[in-house]
């Protein structure tokens, strides 16, 4: 099962490249992909709440390093939301590639299928190299969509997307890698870490550095560029790959490599990685301010969601369990509220074609089931219940309670005002002005609307429903 | 009985094929003989090495002469490995040739081509397996007057001047090296390889020795283009029979370095070369140089193949760092880098072949939309270039894992940083491929173009799987890298 959560999108890309004339069968063989691969998941979901660990090795890639997969608990959960969005994905951008009739459509869905792949490759990674070679692979497999359209815009922000993510994961992410195992002598995720005493606390300083903004995904400041860069793409490779599969690999990887190389307790209190929680205080504040300032509305939910994946940094940073718990919400949390959010913007540009915040007078009445969901979006990420979004800022909050971080408290309440600060003009021009003239649109296509109101009440049910990811967290942070 | 015979036959079969083409000059029938002939060599290598690894070193006496008066044939770990490279290479070139030769020269030079080729073949397998100075010098010999002819046979008129320049730039590497192994001579008595390094042992502290040692660096550095030796090297390749390009890019080079190799860490030794000497210093400085600078050029290139070229001298200046790095990861990644890049040029030059076969240049400005006309021949370029690059999943990734992991051991951090900045040249200069052949529109007319021909788009592909499968699996060269490294750092006194 394992290994089929792997092959399912691979061989889906290879059988969608095969129905390359028939759109109608190429995308029913789209969503049985998806399908199947939410079922695998999900069977494999099971024995990991039970505490199981199933894994399995592929090939013995550097003596001692195996390319080898193995199911814990944050894995599951990444893989958890990545295959779950994928299918309501897939029927969003059936909808928005027709209706804005988008070329190579066939090259879009083999591309979508085998970045899915590597996002299984991983969630599921039990090593670093593993881990590394996946996060790669997501990298240049997502550069086709990132460049669809293959303008020159689409080139430059192609450049970009590959120049930042490719510069920092290899000058920085691989040395990192290449360090750990010098000194460690195996790559493997362990709980409580593997850098056990070999390596002096100002080092591990060092180390952490390089992890950290060698993740470029995670789009720490400095490195966040490439993601407002890549917004150039087609809505639905922006709103998967960038607000679930691409970013959240970053954060996902970064919450890992701090459980499970660093581990939590080996590093808490040592003042070489102090500096973490400001890095990313400041990312979550600079990138809010960014996207207040800005008028183009995808661009400024890519700077929403810069800040919003340094929520997950900055928790992990604290270095407590409780906040560990609130990070891995987050990547949950953040994936469906940032989805619904980013299906909006695309399903106001199919039936509007506008794409800037100052346009949006009024459009609430015209597309209200649209409107509304990026309302509970947006209200999820600005963290007021009854969305999902409240549930992990209560828990990264009491984090930073329990451990004392003060600073870092009143970061979180900046922060919400900020979101509220870019979010609510949207919501109040949206719904109490009025529109401009010559606008005569109605919603836009119903498998679009239908994906959406999916993904809205999604953040609303896992505000009631928490269970499951809230066991997965627990079981991560191991309490 | 003929299994005893193999290390002969290795280098025989070869040598004898070549009269055999030239007497009957038919294209067709000594492209038939180059094929079978590449490939009996490759079941010899295989053999020879499968027999190594049980055995430890074959030791063959030439004409039944006991070593260290006759010529010896030794064969061990290292030189196992590196066959298998050559014979690998030729046996995949080869069955790729005929296309790319008929298309390219005249119908009357076809059998030339195929004989230059086996003998080339002849003399860089000799160079290999022979475990004797002047033998090997030689075999350097048969080697390079070949690949002059061969590289003077291509289209171009400039070929010519490159294989002229290549001719006068081979020469004095020769006789650099001849004048080395003279001066070894004097002071111990024997050209056995073996044997000299044992007698080394008691005179090397003394000037000639470390005469020779200069000699043999600065003659076999040019062969190898060891950077600022290099000059010969990009126009070589870029006029070169595509072909032949291939062959030379993945094996010429590739068995210098060996040589190198041998002479360092087997005969002078690490504590001359190494201890005594500032060698380490000189060749990783060189490295860097060439690592850098050749990639920057690389970068501004308007022609593939001299792009490729220039990355070429880069990626021999990685060789050339491990080497310099003198431990067991830097080695394990010089060796295992030796074959890694072997396959990724190999495969990138064979797919420019194809190019320049459909396209008629390989000039950036004539690829413009190439993804659309030669989609296979587009894809597998980019997969090469990730191999160059070294993203993890190629056989790139293995190599600059221990290149990275060597000098992180050594403590040289400046160095593991210039090693992954150098990988982000690589990256814009394979870019700029991928730029022009996926986002421009073709020119018009280009739209006619064609795949190229399955009898060169299915050896280039097995290159280009081969890259990607050495990627992951990688104990079969990996296995081989670390048995040679060993020998080179355990062996020497």
């Amino acid at each position: 099962m394992l290994l089929a959560a792997l092959f399912i999108p691979a061989l889906g890309a290879l059988a969608i490249a095969a129905c390359d004339r028939w759109p109608d069968l190429r995308e029913t063989v789209t969503l049985v992909t998806a399908g199947s691969l939410l079922y695998c998941v999900l069977s494999l979901l099971g024995p990991v709440l039970g505490g199981a660990q199933p894994q399995v090795m592929l090939v013995q890639m550097l003596p001692g390093i195996a390319l080898s997969l193995r199911i814990e608990p944050l894995g599951m959960l990444f893989a958890l939301v990545a295959s779950t969005l994928w299918i309501v994905n897939s029927i969003y951008s059936i909808g928005y590639m027709r209706a804005n009739r988008e070329p190579h459509q066939t090259r879009f869905y083999v591309c979508f299928a085998l970045a899915l792949a590597c996002t299984m490759g991983i969630a599921f990674s039990a090593n670093l190299l593993t881990l590394y070679l996946f996060y790669e692979a997501l990298t240049l497999i997502t550069y086709p969509l990132v460049t669809h359209h293959g303008d020159d815009e689409a080139r430059r922000g192609g450049r970009l997307y590959l120049g930042y993510l490719l510069a920092t994961s290899i000058v920085f992410l691989l040395p990192a890698i290449v360090i750990t195992w010098a000194v460690a002598g195996t790559l493997e995720f362990k709980a409580g870490g593997i850098l056990g005493g070999g390596v002096s606390n100002a080092a591990i300083g060092g180390l952490l550095a390089l992890y950290m903004f060698g993740i470029g995904k995670a789009a720490l400041m400095p490195f966040h560029r490439w993601l407002p860069a890549a917004m150039v793409a087609p809505t639905p490779v922006s709103a998967l790959l960038h607000a679930v599969a691409v970013v959240k690999a970053g954060v996902f990887s970064v919450v890992k490599v701090v459980v499970y190389v660093f581990g939590v307790e080996r590093i808490a209190g040592l003042a070489s990685v102090e500096w973490l929680p400001f890095v990313a205080g400041f990312t979550i504040i600079a990138a809010s301010i960014v996207a207040l300032r800005s008028d183009n509305l995808k661009r400024r939910l890519a700077y929403s969601t810069v800040s919003q994946l340094s929520y997950i940094v900055l928790s992990v940073s604290l270095l407590a369990p409780l906040s560990v718990v609130g990070a891995a919400l987050h990547i949950a949390a953040h994936a469906v509220s940032k989805i619904t959010l980013f299906f909006a913007a695309g399903a106001i540009y199919t039936a509007s074609h506008k794409t800037e915040v100052s346009q949006l007078d009024g459009i609430g009445r015209r597309m209200p089931w649209t409107l509304g969901a990026f309302a509970v979006g947006a209200l999820s990420l600005i963290g007021v219940p009854p969305a999902v979004g409240f549930v992990s800022k209560w828990f990264i909050f009491q984090g930073a309670a329990a451990t004392g971080h003060y600073l870092v408290m009143a970061v979180l309440g900046v922060s919400a005002l900020l979101n509220a600060a870019y979010f609510l003009p949207i919501l109040y021009a949206a719904f109490f002005k009025a529109p401009a003239q010559g606008a005569d649109h109605g919603e836009a296509p119903l498998t679009m609307v239908i994906a959406l109101c999916a993904t809205a009440s999604l953040t609303v049910g896992l505000f009631f429903y928490p269970q499951i990811p809230l066991a997965l967290a627990r079981q991560l942070a191991g309490f | 009985m003929i299994a005893d015979h193999l290390p002969a036959l290795q280098v025989v079969v070869p040598l004898l094929a070549a009269p055999l083409m030239m007497l009957v000059r038919r294209g067709t029938f000594a492209w038939l003989v180059a094929v079978a002939v590449s490939w009996t060599t490759l079941a010899i290598a295989f053999a020879l090495a499968v027999k190594v690894r049980e055995v430890g070193v074959i030791s063959y006496a030439m004409g039944n002469w006991p070593p260290p008066w006759g010529i010896e044939y030794r064969v061990d770990a290292l030189n196992s490995f590196v066959l298998v490279l050559v014979s690998l290479v030729a046996s995949v070139v080869a069955p790729y040739a005929r296309t790319s030769v008929a298309a390219e020269l005249p119908r009357d030079q076809h059998y030339l081509v195929f004989t230059m080729f086996s003998l080339c073949l002849a003399g860089l397998l000799g160079i290999t397996i022979t475990g004797d100075a002047f033998n090997l010098f030689v075999f350097l010999e048969i080697s390079s007057l070949s690949t002059y002819v061969l590289i003077a046979l291509g289209r171009n008129r400039r070929a010519l001047l490159a294989a002229y320049q290549y001719l006068v730039l081979g020469t004095i590497g020769a006789t650099f090296y001849i004048i080395g192994v003279g001066l070894l001579y004097l002071m111990t008595g024997t050209l056995n390889l073996a044997d000299m390094a044992q007698r080394l042992r008691d005179v090397h502290e003394m000037r000639p020795v470390l005469a020779a040692l200069a000699f043999i660096t600065a003659g076999v550095g040019l062969k190898l283009a060891l950077f600022p030796l290099h000059f010969w090297l990009p126009n070589a390749y870029a006029y070169a029979p595509s072909a032949i390009t291939s062959f030379l890019a993945a094996s010429a080079t590739k068995v210098s370095v060996y040589v190198l190799l041998r002479y360092y860490f087997l005969i002078f030794g690490v504590p001359l070369v190494f201890g005594r000497l500032p060698m380490a210093e000189v060749l990783i400085g060189l490295s860097v140089l060439a690592v850098v600078s050749a990639s920057l050029v690389a970068v501004f290139q308007r022609d593939l193949k001299r792009m490729f070229a220039y990355s070429s001298v880069a990626q021999i200046g990685y060789i050339t760092m491990g080497m310099g790095l003198a431990n067991k990861a830097g080695m394990t990644g010089a060796v295992v880098h030796l074959f890694n890049h072997g396959i990724t040029k190999g495969a990138i030059f064979l797919l420019l072949g194809g190019v320049a076969l459909r396209v008629g240049s390989t000039s950036l400005e004539r690829v413009a939309g190439l993804a659309k006309t030669m989609p296979l021949t587009s894809f597998g370029i980019v997969l090469g270039g990730m191999s160059l690059i070294g993203v993890p999943g190629t056989a790139g990734f293995i190599s600059k894992w221990y290149l990275v992991l060597g000098a992180i051991e050594h403590g040289y951090w400046g160095l593991a940083v210039l090693l992954v900045v150098s990988s982000l040249i690589a990256v814009a200069y394979v870019w700029r491929f991928v730029e022009v052949a996926y986002f421009r529109e073709p020119e018009p007319g280009a739209a006619r173009l064609a795949e190229a021909p399955g009898s060169m788009l299915i050896p280039a592909w097995i290159m280009v799987a081969a890259c990607v499968y050495f990627g992951l699996d990688t104990s079969l060269p990996l296995d081989g890298a670390r048995a040679a490294a060993a020998l080179l750092l355990g062996g020497a006194p």
